[in-house]
């Protein structure tokens, strides 16, 4: 019964955006992190969704293939009362970008409630399904 | 008679078949509707109705060196006839999934899914009173 499939596709699917709204609220919670446990400033994470053909190719579901960090350059802020300045006063800050990471979160939740919806949609049709007959 | 039964049934049990594999489908579409390069997809249910109703499912050869080696397995009906769906607002990371229209699609498939199992009920309810008298 290919519609037990749905229930594996959106469930995937629900996994990969709780994911993304997991480095989303790194990201938020870092953004004013100037150092970590590697002594460097935090740098924003991002997953990278890839999609993969389940059940022979008729369907296809969705898996974070990694987390990658982004890249960009880190945010020089001059505090010269800040204990990690260095001696000209600037400080390193992560290079999270607050807006980007609210749209992102928005994104998330969006994608995941439609995920819901759709293993709801099947769960009803699946029981409408049992009571044939009845 | 059991065959008679059988063949009034036929066209709704390919009819459902077809259905729940669309809704697959469209699940994996509304799955994907992040990943970069995604192409959404789709099936003619028009047509993958009507072929299987003829028996004509397409399933690609395989060649066999001896002639008891298995054959390919039975390939659903709709796997052969995925198609893309042609893009309205095409976005810069190569995914064509329209949330809109798969959104639709999926509540129009499952409506659809609905009034298949109504007309099966409906049918077998008349065999009953017919049997019953």
């Amino acid at each position: 019964m290919s519609l037990f499939n749905v229930f594996d596709i959106a469930g995937g699917a629900l996994t990969a955006q709780s994911q993304r709204l997991n480095t989303v609220a790194s990201n938020l919670a870092n953004a004013d992190s100037a150092t970590g446990p590697d002594a460097k400033p935090y740098r924003a994470k991002q997953v990278v969704f890839a999609s993969v053909p389940l059940m022979g190719g008729a369907a296809t579901g969705v898996r974070v293939t990694g987390v990658i960090e982004d890249a960009s350059p880190l945010k020089q802020v001059y505090d010269p009362k800040h204990p990690l300045a260095d001696p000209q006063g600037y400080i390193m800050m992560p290079n999270v970008n607050v807006v980007d990471e609210m749209v992102n979160m928005i994104s998330a939740s969006r994608a995941y409630q439609n995920n819901v919806e759709v293993m709801n949609t099947a769960k009803t049709l699946l029981l409408k399904t049992l009571q044939l007959g009845a | 008679m059991a065959n008679a039964l059988d063949t009034s049934l036929q066209f709704h049990v390919e009819a459902l078949n077809l259905r729940a594999q669309r809704q697959q489908v469209l699940a994996s579409n509304i799955a994907n509707a992040d990943t970069p390069g995604y192409k959404a997809r789709d099936i003619d249910f028009k047509k993958s109705l009507q072929d299987a109703l003829d028996g004509r499912v397409q399933t690609l050869p395989l060649a066999r060196a001896a002639a008891n080696h298995s054959g390919p397995a039975q390939q659903d009906a709709a796997s052969g006839a995925l198609l893309y769906r042609t893009v309205v607002q095409p976005s810069l990371d190569g995914n064509t999934v329209d949330m809109d229209v798969e959104r639709a699609q999926f509540a129009e498939n499952a409506i659809h899914f609905e009034a298949n199992l109504t007309f099966i009920n409906s049918q077998l309810k008349a065999m009953l009173a017919a049997i019953q008298g």
